[in-house]
C-alpha cells in the first residue's frame, strides 16, 4: 500500500498548489476589477475587464481535481456473511453502483469493469488485492489502464445483533482527457454522497431484494422548465438537488 | 387513467395520465374502488409542504382490488383479486425499524431519503403522494396505483364489508388511534383533544375505547363539536372562551388534563398577536408551521402528563414553551402512524361492530369534482368533514 500512500501525498500537494493559484487569480482579478471600476475612466474600464477575466479564469480553473476520495458507512440488518457474499459476487456491483454498466470476471482475481463516461464506453481491469471472507475486500485497477482507482469494503458485526456495519472507501485518480473529465464530473462534486448512495442501494438490495424507485411512474404534466430540460437531454434525469439544497439551506438558516 | 394532480399552490386538477406499471419485484398494482381527501392533503393544497413538483399525483387514503403483482410477491401474502386497504406509509418489513414495529420509520422505502436527511437528520419512510422529500411516490386519488412492498403494508378485506367502513384504515382511523395510544391513558384520565376533524373524531372515540374517563374536545366549528359530543366528549369552542388553557384548568379542578393531543398540526388557527406573527412568518417562509395548538397543549397539560402529536408538522416552529415542557416534566409522543401495528386490530373492531368509521363521511363525489372539494374541505364549507371520491363515475352522486 506504500505506493498508494505516496500517490496520495503527491496529490494533496498538487491540490494545494492548484488551489493557491486558483484563489490568487480569483482574489487578485476581483481586486483589479473593483479598482478599475472605481477609476471611472477608459483605462479603468480596461483594467476592470482584465481583472474580471482573471477572476473568471480563477473560478473556472482546476475543475478536474487530482484525486477523488470518499468514505462512508451504513448499518445493514443482516449478518456479515450475507453482506460479504453479495458484494464478493462482483457481477452484482452494477446493481448498486449505478455508474457501472457491467462487471465480468476475466481470471481468478481479475475483473473487467465497464462504464459509460462522457458519452463513450470505457472498460478497465480491476484486481482483487485482498479478500478476507466475511470481513473485507480490497480492489485496485490494473496498471496502465485508462482508469486509476481503488476501493475497499469492510464488514463488522454491530453490537447486540444489530446487524453489520459496512464501511466503504473509494478513490479515483482522473487521468487527462475526456475520460478523466467524465470521471471528475461524475464523482468530483460530491464523492461522499455518491458513495453513500451506492451503500444505501446495497443495503436496500440485501435487506429487501430491491432498490426503491419512482423512476418510470406516472405523473401529470410537469412545468415548462422541466419539460424543456427533458427535451434538451432526454436521458438526463431531472435533478432537483439545486432547488432543494437552496430550500434546505434557507430552512436551516431559520432554524 | 384519471388522477388528481398537484399543479401548484391551491391548484389541483384531474388529469389523464398513463396507467401505473410494476417497477420493482415487490410491487403490486391496485384498481382503486374508493379514495379520500385527507386533512393533511390540505397542507399540500396550501403549498406548505416543500418539494412538491407540478404534476405529482396526490392522495394517500385508498383501497381497491389487486390487478397485478410483481414476481417478488408470494401468493400467500397477496394475489390478483385480493381486496385490500393500502396504508399511507410504505414499509419494507425487513430493516432495523420495521422489525421493531416502527413502520413509519422504515429505512428503505424512501428513494429520496437524502432530501429528508438534510431537513430532519434521518429520513422517515416513504409516503404515497406526499412530496419528493417523502419519496415522491404517485398517490391514490386515481383509478390505479402502484403499491411498493405490497407484501408488507396492505391489509386484506373480506367481502361483505362496504368500502366506507374500512377505507379509513388507510390513515385516519389508525392515526387517531395511535394518537390516543400515545396519550398513555390510565383509568380515570382526562384527555384534551385539539381539532375535531376526522383524525380528532377517531381520536376521541379511541380514547374512550382505551379507557379514558373524560375527553374534552376543542374546535371552533359547531357541527364538528356536535359530532364530538355524540361520541361522549365535553367540548370547548375556542372562539367563545377567552383562553383555552384557563378553560381547561377550570374544567379539571386546577389540575390540567392528564394528556393533551394536537390533532391539528402546522396550519392551526388562533387569535391575538402571536398568531398574527405566526401567519406572517409562514406566508413569508420565515417559519414553516403555525404551532398555535402545540403551544397550548404544552401549556395546558398537567405536571408529569403526556403530549401526543398526531397533527402533521413540516419544518420549524418558533416560540415553543420549552420551559413549561421541561419544568412540568412532560413527555411528548408523536410520529407518522406505525400503520401495520393497528390495521388488523382495528379491522377486527369494525367487524365486531365496536365502531363504524363511515360516520365521518360528509361528501361522496366523483373524482372529477376533487379540485373543488379541496376548496370546500379547506374552507369547512357545507359542513364538510370528510370527502370520499369515486374514481370511476362521472355524474354527480347523492351527497
Amino acid at each position: 500500500m506504500s505506493t498508494a500512500v505516496n500517490l496520495q501525498k503527491q496529490d494533496v500537494a498538487c491540490d494545494r498548489a492548484a488551489a493557491a493559484r486558483r484563489w490568487g487569480a480569483l482574489l487578485g482579478g476581483g481586486a483589479l476589477a473593483v479598482y478599475g471600476l472605481t477609476r471611472r475612466s477608459l483605462g479603468g474600464v480596461v483594467l476592470a475587464g482584465a481583472g474580471g477575466a482573471l477572476a473568471y479564469s480563477g473560478a473556472r480553473a482546476n475543475s478536474v481535481p487530482r484525486q477523488i476520495a470518499a468514505h462512508a458507512r451504513v448499518l445493514l440488518n443482516c449478518s456479515p456473511q450475507d453482506a460479504y457474499q453479495f458484494w464478493r459476487q462482483f457481477d452484482n456491483l452494477p446493481l448498486f453502483m449505478t455508474h457501472l454498466d457491467a462487471v465480468t470476471q476475466t481470471s481468478d482475481r481479475s475483473y473487467r469493469w465497464e462504464a459509460s463516461l462522457a458519452g463513450s464506453r470505457v472498460t478497465w481491469e480491476v484486481d482483487v488485492i485482498s479478500d478476507r471472507p466475511n470481513e473485507g475486500i480490497a480492489w485496485r485497477s490494473a496498471p496502465g489502464g485508462v482508469v486509476t482507482m481503488e476501493g475497499t469494503v469492510e464488514f463488522r458485526s454491530a453490537p447486540d445483533n444489530r446487524g453489520t456495519i459496512v464501511e466503504g472507501t473509494s478513490r479515483y485518480v482522473p487521468t487527462a482527457g475526456s475520460i478523466g473529465r467524465g470521471l471528475a464530473k461524475l464523482f468530483g462534486k460530491v464523492p461522499e454522497f455518491l458513495l453513500l448512495q451506492d451503500l444505501r442501494r446495497f443495503k436496500a438490495l440485501v435487506e429487501t431484494g430491491e432498490v426503491p424507485t419512482i423512476e418510470g411512474q406516472s405523473h401529470g404534466p410537469r412545468s415548462m422548465k422541466i419539460a424543456v430540460l427533458r427535451l434538451a437531454d432526454p436521458k438526463r434525469p431531472i435533478r432537483r438537488e439545486s432547488n432543494l439544497k437552496e430550500l434546505v439551506r434557507a430552512m436551516r438558516r431559520i432554524a | 387513467m384519471r388522477a388528481v394532480c398537484w399543479m401548484g399552490t391551491e391548484k389541483m386538477s384531474v388529469e389523464n395520465v398513463p396507467d401505473p406499471t410494476i417497477l420493482n419485484p415487490r410491487d403490486a398494482i391496485v384498481r382503486i374502488t374508493s379514495t379520500a381527501i385527507c386533512g393533511s392533503d390540505l397542507h399540500l393544497y396550501g403549498g406548505y409542504i416543500p418539494t412538491m413538483e407540478q404534476g405529482d399525483i396526490v392522495g394517500h387514503e385508498f383501497m381497491g382490488e389487486v390487478v397485478e403483482v410483481g414476481v417478488g410477491i408470494k401468493a400467500d401474502k397477496l394475489k390478483v383479486g385480493d381486496r385490500i386497504v393500502v396504508p399511507f406509509t410504505i414499509a419494507c418489513g425487513r430493516c432495523f425499524f420495521c422489525q421493531r414495529e416502527l413502520w413509519s420509520c422504515c429505512d428503505n422505502s424512501n428513494p429520496n431519503y437524502w432530501i429528508a436527511e438534510q431537513m430532519m437528520g434521518y429520513s422517515p419512510s416513504g409516503l404515497f403522494g406526499y412530496s419528493h422529500m417523502m419519496g415522491g411516490y404517485a398517490g391514490g386519488q386515481a383509478q390505479f396505483a402502484r403499491v411498493p412492498f405490497a407484501d408488507v403494508g396492505p391489509i386484506k378485506i373480506p367481502q361483505g364489508l362496504p368500502d366506507e367502513k374500512v377505507l379509513f384504515l388507510s390513515d385516519i382511523f389508525p392515526t387517531g388511534y395511535m394518537g390516543a395510544v400515545n396519550c398513555d391513558i390510565k383509568p380515570g384520565d382526562t384527555v384534551a383533544i385539539w381539532g375535531c376533524g376526522p383524525v380528532g373524531q377517531f381520536a376521541i372515540r379511541s380514547a374512550f375505547m382505551l379507557g379514558a374517563e373524560r375527553v374534552i374536545a376543542i374546535d371552533r366549528f359547531p357541527y364538528r363539536l356536535r359530532m364530538a359530543e355524540e361520541a361522549g366528549a365535553e367540548t370547548i369552542n375556542y372562539e367563545e372562551v377567552d383562553d383555552v388553557v384557563e378553560a381547561l384548568k377550570d374544567m379539571t379542578a386546577n389540575v390540567g388534563p392528564d394528556s393533551c393531543m394536537d390533532a391539528v398540526g402546522m396550519e392551526a388557527h388562533g387569535h391575538g398577536f402571536v398568531y398574527l406573527v405566526d401567519k406572517i412568518k409562514q406566508k413569508t417562509r420565515i417559519e414553516t408551521d403555525r404551532p398555535v395548538v402545540l403551544r397550548e397543549c404544552i401549556q395546558a397539560c398537567r405536571k408529569g402528563g403526556t403530549v401526543s402529536v398526531p397533527g402533521v408538522y413540516g419544518g420549524f416552529d418558533d416560540m415553543l414553551p420549552m420551559g413549561a415542557f421541561m419544568n412540568k416534566a412532560l413527555t411528548m409522543k408523536t410520529g407518522q402512524t406505525h400503520m401495520m401495528r393497528y390495521m388488523k386490530p382495528l379491522l377486527e373492531r369494525i367487524e365486531r361492530g365496536d365502531i363504524d368509521p363511515s360516520f365521518v363521511v360528509s361528501h361522496r363525489v366523483p373524482i372529477t369534482k376533487a379540485p373543488e372539494m379541496y376548496q370546500v374541505f379547506r374552507n369547512k364549507e357545507d359542513r364538510c368533514t370528510k370527502v370520499v371520491l369515486d374514481p370511476w363515475t362521472d355524474g354527480a352522486m347523492a351527497a
